[in-house]
C-alpha cells in the first residue's frame, strides 16, 4: 500500500480516535446519568426518537467506529497474527462497512 | 561481593544454547571485561565484537541480563548484584556465532529510510551555515548523536512483530536529515519512511529510548516524522 495511503489511514485512525474519546465521554456519562435518574427505557426511548441531536451525535459515533475499529484490528492482525496484504485489508474494510451498517440499524432503532 | 560471577553465555548460533563460566570477581569489572577474560582465558573460540571499549563505537551491543546493553559500559557491579549474569547476542538480528548478530539488515533498512545526504550544493558553492540556534538544527540536537549500535533496534517490540519495519534508528538518522536545509532529497525521504514499516507503526512504547545508551530519544525523532508526513499529505505533498 502507498505510502501516501497508509498515511491517510494512519490519521484517519487518530483523528476518529479523538471523536471517539469525547462521544464515549458522553455514551457513559449519558448512560450514567439516565440509570441513576431511574429512567426506563421506554422513557429513554421517548427522548431518543424523533430526535436530530441523538441522531446526529450517533451518527458520528458510528462513523468514527466504523473507521477506528477496522484499522485497529488490521494492525493488530499484521502484528500479531502476521496476517497483512490486500486479502486483510478487504476483509477490514468489510469488516468496517458491516459495523457501519448495524450501527445504522441500531440508530434507526432509536431514533425513528 | 563474591569472588567470582556465574557467567552464562550464548554459543552457537539461533538454535544454540548457553554455557556455563566462572570468572574471577574484579573491581570496576564491565560485562566486556567479563566476555574478554573467558574468551583469552577459558574458551578462545568464542566470537565476539568490539573496538573502541569507550562507548564511542557502537559495536559491543549485546543482550546482558535479558536487556541490549554496550557492554564496554556496563559495569558488572550495576545488572549483576547476585553474581549472575546472562550475556547473549542482540535480539531482532540473525546470530553469525555466539554473541556476534549479522547487521546486514540493520544497516540495509538505514539505506531504506533514505539515510544518504543528497547535496544540493556543488563544490564551487561556499560553505552552507547552518545556525546552531535555528528551530530545525535544535529539534536534531540530540538525534544526530547516534552512533548506530543497534540497542533500539535490539529493544524494540514492533521489530520483533513486523520484520519489515525500518527501527528506531533509521527513523532517527531520517528525522535528523529531514531537518537539514541542505539536504535535497526531502520528499522522497518523507514517502520512505511513511507507512505500515515506516514511523506510522510505532506504537509510542519508548522502549527505544528507555534503552538508548546515550539517552536519546528516537520516540521523538518518529513523533516528528509522523508530524511531518502528516502535514505533508494534507498539503497534498506525499
Amino acid at each position: 500500500m502507498s505510502a501516501r495511503l497508509e498515511t491517510r489511514l494512519w490519521l484517519a485512525q487518530r483523528l476518529s480516535a479523538a471523536v471517539l474519546a469525547l462521544c464515549v465521554a458522553v455514551h457513559l456519562t449519558t448512560m450514567i446519568v439516565a440509570v441513576r435518574g431511574g429512567l426506563t427505557a421506554t422513557d429513554i426511548l421517548g427522548r431518543t426518537r424523533g430526535s436530530l441531536g441523538w441522531g446526529a451525535f450517533y451518527a458520528l459515533f458510528v462513523v468514527a467506529v466504523s473507521i477506528h475499529a477496522p484499522l485497529g484490528l488490521r494492525t493488530v492482525a499484521a502484528e500479531w497474527l502476521g496476517f497483512r496484504g490486500r486479502a486483510a485489508d478487504a476483509i477490514f474494510a468489510l469488516f468496517g462497512v458491516v459495523v457501519f451498517l448495524l450501527g445504522g440499524l441500531a440508530i434507526a432503532a432509536v431514533t425513528r | 561481593m563474591s569472588a567470582t560471577l556465574a557467567v552464562d553465555v550464548w554459543r552457537g548460533g539461533a538454535d544454540g544454547r548457553f554455557q556455563a563460566f566462572s570468572v574471577p570477581r574484579r573491581d570496576a569489572q564491565t560485562v566486556l571485561d567479563v566476555v574478554t577474560h573467558i574468551q583469552r582465558r577459558l574458551d578462545p573460540t568464542l566470537a565476539y565484537r568490539f573496538a573502541c571499549r569507550v562507548g564511542m563505537c557502537g559495536s559491543c551491543a549485546m543482550t546482558v541480563n535479558g536487556r541490549p546493553r554496550w557492554t564496554c559500559r556496563t559495569h558488572v557491579s550495576e545488572v549483576a548484584p547476585e553474581g549472575r549474569l546472562e550475556i547473549a547476542p542482540l535480539e531482532h538480528l540473525p546470530i553469525v556465532r555466539d554473541l556476534v548478530t549479522d547487521m546486514r539488515e540493520f544497516f540495509d533498512k538505514w539505506a531504506r529510510a533514505r539515510s544518504q545526504f543528497k547535496p544540493t550544493a556543488t563544490r564551487r558553492d561556499d560553505f552552507a551555515t547552518v545556525a546552531p540556534h535555528s528551530a530545525e538544527r535544535r529539534a536534531v540536537d540530540e538525534a544526530i548523536e547516534c552512533i548506530g549500535c543497534a540497542v533500539c533496534y535490539a529493544a524494540c517490540d514492533v521489530v520483533g512483530w513486523n520484520p519489515d519495519y525500518l527501527g528506531p534508528a533509521a527513523l532517527n538518522r531520517a528525522w535528523t536529515l529531514h531537518n537539514d536545509r541542505r539536504d535535497g532529497a526531502r520528499p522522497e525521504r518523507l514517502a520512505a519512511v511513511a507507512g505500515d514499516a515506516g514511523c506510522h507503526a510505532c506504537h509510542t512504547q519508548a522502549s527505544c529510548t528507555e534503552r538508548c545508551p546515550k539517552h536519546l530519544s528516537p520516540t521523538a525523532s518518529i513523533a516528528g516524522l509522523k508530524r511531518a508526513t502528516a502535514l505533508a499529505v494534507l498539503r497534498g505533498e506525499l
